[in-house]
């Protein structure tokens, strides 16, 4: 692009004459007082590919996220649906028919018009039968998608979903084009504020400001993204002053030395990612209630908090964060108790305690809670073999295969508490009551209801004791301190830089 | 010679086969599915089935392997299952950090062992010889990745000299590129020369006694000359040879200090590759290693033969 260089290249030019002019004019103080247009976002993995339509990894949305893909609807920085390219929409009274007014002039970073026909371009292909969408179960309630006018889309549904507008805030609905479809995993078009430059493989990938969105313009004009898996050397590139913000960082111990340093700003937030002691419930012996509540009662939350988390994490008594409207506080319905605990064993015909296995996956949240949790059990008399597996065979025999005893993980997808009521799935664990609750929560728009009918789930799950539910994993960013507009929590896996700037 | 390197070549044939043979079978034994890897937790049955279909992975087992041997015959490295990418570009990418910065290594081990090893044979029980074979023991002793994380502190952190890891890009321009391989060269280095700088000064030490030596000793020539012309020499000729044997030390080390100084190396690539999976790109960088130390090996052999005629008679 011979032409964008020379354009570049002239603005350059001007801008270092106005530079000049200003700095003659006023005194080089002025001059100096320019913030910085550049921002560079450290992150632990690397996206595998930018296409979030196609994948489950976090980081392919902690990139694209907002800067550069627009869903239909989107999450902002307090958790709420808010207009993406659509900018309102309406909902019929049975909550079947969904009609969204996208935004005029929208268009996509190659410059064709986003419109109507891309949307039903993109939810049929997420929802088609040859779909490879991480998230399909999303779009499993869509009937059809009609686009009677160019700004115009309406979603019929075969059964009310109460969290549609929610899921179709997800990176995985993501509004895609036809022509650049296939080739989004390493050029991706969407119709962002901020457009792809370039991907150095296994170090970085750029993004830039999209000159032609049709919104407010984000104040940064180019957002690198490093890739740093290494926890003491991301902790070196910080300290050096090579990456301006890391959020999501999980180097929890290296929290204090970086708030003793003026230079930088800590902040400690919440995700959606509740952490759990994932329990078979189908297999011996926790496949009674008891065995699972008195393992409730070994744990002690509060210990595994400040171990694995240096302090910074809640506790949780069921699988919902504390952040969101709807939360019941059921952390004091099996406190720390191990004489209770031995006494629950043995009810269950386990007076001595019994062997299993713990599998964990490789992050270090996981791999040091198990560790803890280990020694709690064995204080109570169950020995725990811990057993740290890679990702992919985690994966392949504990969740799909369901081939496991107990295990440790963090489910992060917001609002998922549903995953209770699927069939199959790797808990083992079915309840008509929390189901029937789940169909009602469906039919459900009003807000307030809505949230009662949450606490009610949580409640179920807790009494069952389902899981072990261990605390909710906080999402702390280090940044200079000059960086303002940086999210506290993530509501949702995104880095959304659209309102960063620099003071 | 020509019957002797025949051998070498069908050698080199047969370890490039039976590593293909291994690779696979170890992928196929290891459970984990590419395909629920990349839609993770919250897939469908069915989402997962069709991209198995769409990566080729509900094939046999005969059909793939055979599809991906053939294709290697032909050049074809196939197509990587997360990066929707040509396995061979993936790996050329990598290949044009991780072989300079190897590279560079090797120069910079050679650079500091040979000189520091001549030096200490030179005074041999003195305070010198001491201080070299302390530097020896603790460039033994110390972890490649810890002092990769030391340099950092000091030279990134401290005195801001360089970034804390990460590469421009060759496109950036050939000194950039070279300053950001310089900190993680020193550290894949220095343990290797602190092997080589003992391997010199033992291989010296045996030169200075043999009865060529005594006798320019005995002609009055420098001690400083006696070292350059006559010993070095004569000594050079284990020292090349663990030197080609670290070679491969440096690439399989790289990927320690690739991770640390966050470079985005061949190392790197296939620790990526583990982790997510990608059976395509691991199996064919695997094979591409083993081929690659083998063919290695073989040319050292005929190096070898060519100087010294003796293999060539008993091999």
């Amino acid at each position: 692009m011979p032409n964008r260089q020379r354009r570049a290249a002239l603005s350059i030019t001007m801008g270092a004459a106005l530079g000049l002019a200003c700095a003659l004019a006023a005194g080089p103080a002025l001059a100096q007082a320019a913030p910085r247009t550049d921002l560079v976002v450290g992150m632990r993995l690397e996206p595998p590919h930018l296409d979030p339509t196609a994948g489950a990894a976090a980081a392919i949305d902690e990139v694209t996220y907002a800067n550069l893909f627009e869903p239909l609807t989107r999450i902002d920085a307090e958790g709420k649906v808010v207009p993406g390219l659509a900018e309102k929409w309406e909902v019929s009274a049975d909550g079947l028919t969904y009609t969204f007014h996208l935004r005029k002039g929208a268009t996509f970073h190659d410059g064709s018009a986003a419109d109507s026909a891309d949307v039903k371009f993109s939810l049929d292909r997420a929802r088609g039968a040859d779909s490879v969408n991480a998230q399909k179960g999303y779009f499993a309630a869509v009937a059809g998608v009609e686009a009677p006018d160019a700004q115009t889309v309406v979603v019929t549904l075969s059964r009310p979903d109460g969290l549609f507008l929610f899921h179709m805030a997800s990176g995985d609905a993501a509004i895609v084009a036809p022509e650049s479809a296939g080739t989004n995993k390493q050029t991706p078009v969407g119709t962002g504020p901020f457009k792809f430059e370039r991907w150095v493989a296994g170090d970085r990938v750029v993004l830039v400001r999209n000159p032609d969105y049709d919104g407010p313009k984000p104040a940064l004009e180019r957002v690198t993204f490093r890739f740093i898996s290494d926890p003491a050397a991301q902790v070196a590139a910080l300290k050096a002053g090579d990456i301006d913000s890391f959020p999501q960082f999980d180097t929890y111990e290296a929290l204090p030395q970086f708030r003793d340093d003026g230079a930088f700003t800590v902040m400690v937030g919440t995700t959606e990612g509740e952490t759990i002691l994932g329990t078979n419930n189908a297999r011996k012996p926790f496949d009674d209630v008891r065995v699972r509540r008195a393992m409730a009662h070994a744990i002690d939350r509060k210990t595994l908090i400040d171990g694995v988390l240096f302090g910074n994490g809640a506790a949780i008594g069921s699988h919902f964060p504390p952040h969101r409207a709807g939360y019941v506080d059921l952390t004091g319905l099996y406190p720390y108790d191990p004489d209770k605990a031995k006494a629950l064993l043995a009810q269950a015909g386990y007076p001595d305690g019994f062997e299993t296995t713990l599998r964990l996956p490789p992050p270090i949240y996981a791999r040091r809670s198990g560790e803890l949790i280990a020694a709690m059990l064995a204080e109570v008399g169950v020995r725990v073999k811990v057993e740290p597996v890679e990702w992919a065979p985690w994966l392949e025999k504990v969740f799909k295969g369901k081939d496991y005893d107990l295990t440790l993980i963090a489910h992060t997808e917001p609002l998922d508490i549903d995953i209770y009521g699927r069939p199959d799935y790797y808990f083992n664990h079915r309840s008509e009551r929390f189901n029937a609750v789940g169909a009602e929560l469906d039919r459900t728009q009003d807000a307030a209801k809505r949230n009662a009918l949450y606490g009610e789930q949580q409640r179920i799950l807790a009494e069952d004791a389902v899981n072990g539910f261990l605390f909710m994993l906080p999402s702390a960013t280090v940044q200079k301190s000059g960086v303002q507009g940086m999210w506290v929590n993530r509501p949702i896996q995104a880095n959304d830089v659209t309102g960063v700037r620099w003071k | 010679m020509l019957a002797f390197l025949a051998r070498r070549l069908l050698t080199l044939a047969l370890t490039a086969w039976l590593a293909t043979l291994a690779v696979f079978a170890v992928l196929e034994a290891i459970p984990g599915d590419p395909a629920l890897v990349m839609l993770g937790t919250g897939a469908q049955p069915e989402a997962v089935a069709a991209l198995r279909h769409q990566m080729g992975l509900d094939r046999p087992w005969p059909l793939r392997y055979a599809g991906w041997v053939g294709g290697m015959l032909h050049g074809d490295f196939g197509t990587s299952l997360t990066y929707a990418r040509p396995v061979a570009g993936l790996v050329a990418d990598r290949l044009a950090i991780t072989l300079p910065l190897a590279a560079l290594a090797l120069v910079l081990s050679a650079g500091i062992a040979v000189p520091l090893g001549l030096f200490a044979a030179g005074r041999q029980g003195r305070a010198g010889d001491w201080a070299v074979m302390a530097f020896g023991q603790m460039g033994i002793a110390v972890p490649g990745f810890w002092f990769a994380i030391l340099l950092i502190l000091l030279f990134s952190v401290r005195l801001g000299w360089f970034s804390a890891g990460g590469f421009p890009g060759w496109e950036a321009g050939a000194g950039p590129a070279l300053k950001a391989l310089l900190l993680p060269a020193v550290a894949l280095a220095l343990p290797e020369a602190a092997i080589l700088a003992r391997i010199t000064r033992t291989a010296a030490l045996d030169t200075l006694r043999e009865e060529y030596v005594r006798t320019a000793v005995a002609k009055g020539l420098p001690r400083r000359v006696v070292l350059r012309c006559h010993v070095l020499p004569n000594a050079l000729i284990p020292v090349a040879t663990i030197l080609g044997l670290q070679f491969s030390f440096l690439v399989a080390g790289a990927v320690v200090v690739e991770n640390v100084f966050t470079l985005p190396g061949l190392g790197r690539l296939l620790y990526q590759a583990i982790g997510q999976h990608d059976l395509i790109v691991v199996q064919s960088v695997v094979v591409l290693l083993a081929v690659t130390v083998v063919a290695v090996n073989a040319l050292v052999d005929i190096a070898c033969a060519a100087i010294d005629p003796r293999p060539r008679v008993t091999a």
